[in-house]
């Protein structure tokens, strides 16, 4: 009881008291918070800045692993190269396409399964841990399991399509096998995507919904002009995320096409550099690069659509 | 405890609780059965043999070496390479050098084979020890070559098959997809008119490209003519080793010509009778080889070199051992062993002695196999040969857009490019 008494009148006593001293308390605070995530940051220093500035380093070299002793120092020559490389700009192109094709359905799928999961009344758990399955599947074993499903020996793709012929070739073309690896990549990630969604779903006060729907709103006219404004947040949010991951797509590709076709993606690009040439230079150039136009993906999308973080985690 | 079972497997995997030390074997799987016995034979009281499956595609092979080897991997003790990695790893400081007294045996000792040796020297040193030795000859079926009036006892070249196969209505058999085995072809042929890929490639990025050459464009002549030709398969863009088996004996029509490494002599000697194979034992005598044919008539041609050699890590704990071990897993015994249970043929001539006493394999065959190996040629031997190979493909392929005014012109110039840094591949 006395604490329940004590604890409003503290922090009345805060409200009143004059500047300097809401200052000292959050100064303190500031400190205190300030040393609690210090470990935090310096282990995040150590595992992501470390490599990226190694990366950095590295891709001002023209360096081959086979060829340690010819390394030498080209100034942002690699960068030059990738940039004037058609190669480079159809990969980018490449992968901008698959972002964007995906996100898009990933968003109208993802939010009719956050409306399923958020109204559904009668086996909540089950429903609600089948529409979370694909996301617990390693997107290699998705991958894989998406080309056998769409291979022209083995798969139902073909004979459940009824305008496929059954022995077309999904991966023998650059139209069909995009559409196979977005097809994987969508039924990987449109957990992820509701499961955003559903967490803005439920940011929406009911009330609210009671309200307009005394007032006569139609189930659409509640759908755009009350749940759709209240959850925009969200939605950006699950947008931003999702983008961000899409723009990185590499496993997809690398089972179902190993980037034949022209199916590369910017990572397959970079991976193939890398690994496969051990050309650690140009790589690295490449890797600098994907993580520059990762920045700018974010940078526009949070700066156009406006998306505010911290009320998207109901801050403030 | 998963951490329990994680560190119990950890400690499993190094062998030691003050044992015997464990020597990795990473061996390629063709043959692992036979490679399983000779890593127990050669195990001795101080160290035992571990055989460690690798992939099956050659890159993921490499890949795989190239990481542990990359981190200065202790526990790589011995590792089977495709020859093409022999130098990009040699060069790289990944492999240990062979003594000098085994590395003169080896390369002067007059047993093993010129295109074996080829295989594992790089500027000046021997970095491996050739296990088995693979070549491609002309496969054939002899009724074709007799209907179109080709004599297969003197040397034949590139245009007279296609011609003798298309005019029978026969095809020919190559490899033409867009991966390792086509950049063999291309070269086979090149070298056969006297040129290579790239020349002096100790010079690493700043090797002479030479695909702008007469035998560069005698090779695109080459393609192109059985690419129009009616003696190209229908699968040629996509073609490989496996594609053009079943040629040989179709139901339909006088069957091919192939060229292919050795492994077919035994694959059609097990599908006697079953589909894919000569119908009975009278059609598979019908199957006739002769040597890789020639680019240029009068030249003699330059068969392809494969096989597998032991190269030994060079941040293995126990080189001594190594060495030791890979002497006795690239014994002229293993190697016969290798050649009659798995049909890898020997890189020396003493065990191409004992593999045909033993009757397996028709002496004729054999001949000729230890003359493709001896006299064949292998693929540039570079540090940059994994973008060289992929410069070239990317170039040549499709088969059918080849034309020897433009191909050999076009990949040169991306060639040279792409070893300087300034094109990606």
């Amino acid at each position: 009881m006395t604490h329940t008494t004590v604890a409003p009148d503290d922090k009345r006593d805060v409200r009143r008291a004059d500047k300097a001293a809401a200052s000292d308390r959050s100064k303190a605070e500031n400190r205190l918070g300030m040393r609690l995530v210090a470990p935090a940051i310096f282990l995040m220093l150590l595992v992501t800045a470390f490599p990226m500035l190694r990366a950095i380093y590295l891709s001002v070299f023209n360096y081959s692993l086979t060829a340690p002793d010819d390394r030498e120092f080209v100034g942002l020559s690699n960068y030059l190269t990738a940039l004037t490389d058609s190669l480079f700009w159809e990969t980018t192109l490449n992968t901008v396409f698959i972002m964007v094709v995906t996100v898009a359905i990933e968003l109208v799928i993802g939010f009719a399964f956050a409306m399923v999961m958020h109204r559904v009344i009668f086996a909540r758990g089950v429903i609600r841990t089948s529409i979370l399955i694909p996301y617990g599947i390693i997107t290699v074993v998705s991958g894989f399991a998406w080309q056998f499903a769409f291979s022209n020996n083995n798969g139902f793709v073909n004979a459940w399509l009824p305008f496929v012929e059954d022995n077309f070739n999904w991966f023998g073309e650059y139209g069909s096998a995009m559409a196979a690896i977005m097809v994987s990549e969508i039924w990987k990630t449109t957990p992820f995507m509701s499961l955003l969604l559903l967490a803005g779903l439920a940011q929406v006060s009911e009330d609210m919904l009671e309200a307009a729907k005394v007032d006569g709103a139609t189930w659409w006219q509640r759908l755009w002009k009350v749940i759709l404004p209240n959850m925009r947040s969200a939605i950006m949010v699950a947008v931003l995320f999702r983008a961000l991951d899409a723009y990185r797509i590499f496993d997809n590709i690398f089972v179902m096409t190993a980037g034949a076709q022209g199916t590369e993606s910017i990572s397959f690009l970079t991976y193939r550099q890398v690994i496969e040439q051990f050309q650690l230079g140009i790589g690295s150039a490449l890797s600098v690069l994907l993580f520059l136009s990762v920045l700018l993906i974010a940078f526009l999308i949070v700066k156009i659509f406006r998306v505010d973080l911290a009320a998207a985690r109901q801050e403030g | 405890m998963a951490s329990l079972a994680l560190a119990s497997s950890l400690l499993a995997a190094c062998g030691g609780d003050g044992g015997t030390p464990t020597l990795n074997w990473y061996v390629n799987p063709d043959g692992v059965d036979t490679f399983k016995t000779y890593a127990e034979e050669c195990s001795t009281d101080q160290y035992d043999i571990a055989v460690q499956e690798l992939p099956a595609s050659a890159t993921d092979q490499r890949t795989q070496l190239a990481r542990r080897l990359a981190a200065e991997d202790s526990s790589t003790d011995l590792m089977n390479l495709d020859p093409v990695f022999v130098a990009e790893f040699a060069n790289a400081g990944w492999l240990q050098e062979i003594p000098e007294e085994l590395a003169t045996e080896i390369t002067d000792g007059g047993d093993y084979l010129q295109g074996a040796i080829d295989t594992v020297t790089w500027d000046d040193g021997v970095y491996a020890i050739p296990l088995w030795a693979n070549t491609q000859v002309l496969w054939y079926r002899k009724s074709l070559a007799e209907a179109a009036g080709l004599d297969m006892t003197q040397p034949v070249t590139w245009d007279q098959v296609i011609e003798a196969a298309s005019s029978q209505g026969g095809t020919v058999g190559v490899q033409a997809n867009r991966y390792e085995a086509y950049v063999v072809w291309i070269n086979a042929m090149m070298q056969g008119a006297g040129g290579a890929i790239v020349s002096d490639t100790e010079a690493g990025r700043d090797a002479t490209v030479e695909l702008d050459s007469d035998a560069g464009r005698k090779a695109a002549e080459i393609i192109q003519k059985l690419a129009d030709s009616d003696a190209a398969q229908a699968d040629l863009t996509v073609s490989n080793e496996g594609t053009s088996l079943g040629q040989m004996f179709p139901e339909e029509g006088p069957g091919e010509f192939m060229v292919n490494w050795t492994f077919v002599y035994a694959n059609y000697k097990g599908l006697i009778g079953s589909p894919g194979g000569p119908a009975d034992e009278q059609e598979f005598e019908d199957l006739g080889w002769a040597r890789y044919p020639a680019t240029v008539e009068g030249e003699p041609s330059k068969p392809p070199i494969g096989g597998i050699d032991i190269g030994l890590g060079a941040y293995s704990e126990h080189p001594d051992w190594a060495l030791e071990a890979a002497q006795c897993i690239t014994s002229t015994e293993a190697q016969v062993d290798l050649a009659v249970n798995d049909g890898l043929m020997p890189s020396t001539n003493s065990a191409y002695d004992e593999v045909a006493a033993t009757g397996e394999f028709p002496e004729d065959l054999l001949d000729l196999y230890r003359t493709s190996v001896d006299e064949g040629g292998p693929r540039p031997k570079s540090p940059f040969y994994s973008q060289i190979s992929s410069a070239v493909q990317s170039s040549w392929h499709s088969p059918t857009s080849v034309t020897p005014d433009s191909t050999p012109q076009q990949s040169a110039d991306f060639l040279t490019e792409v070893l300087a840094g300034r094109s990606l591949l």
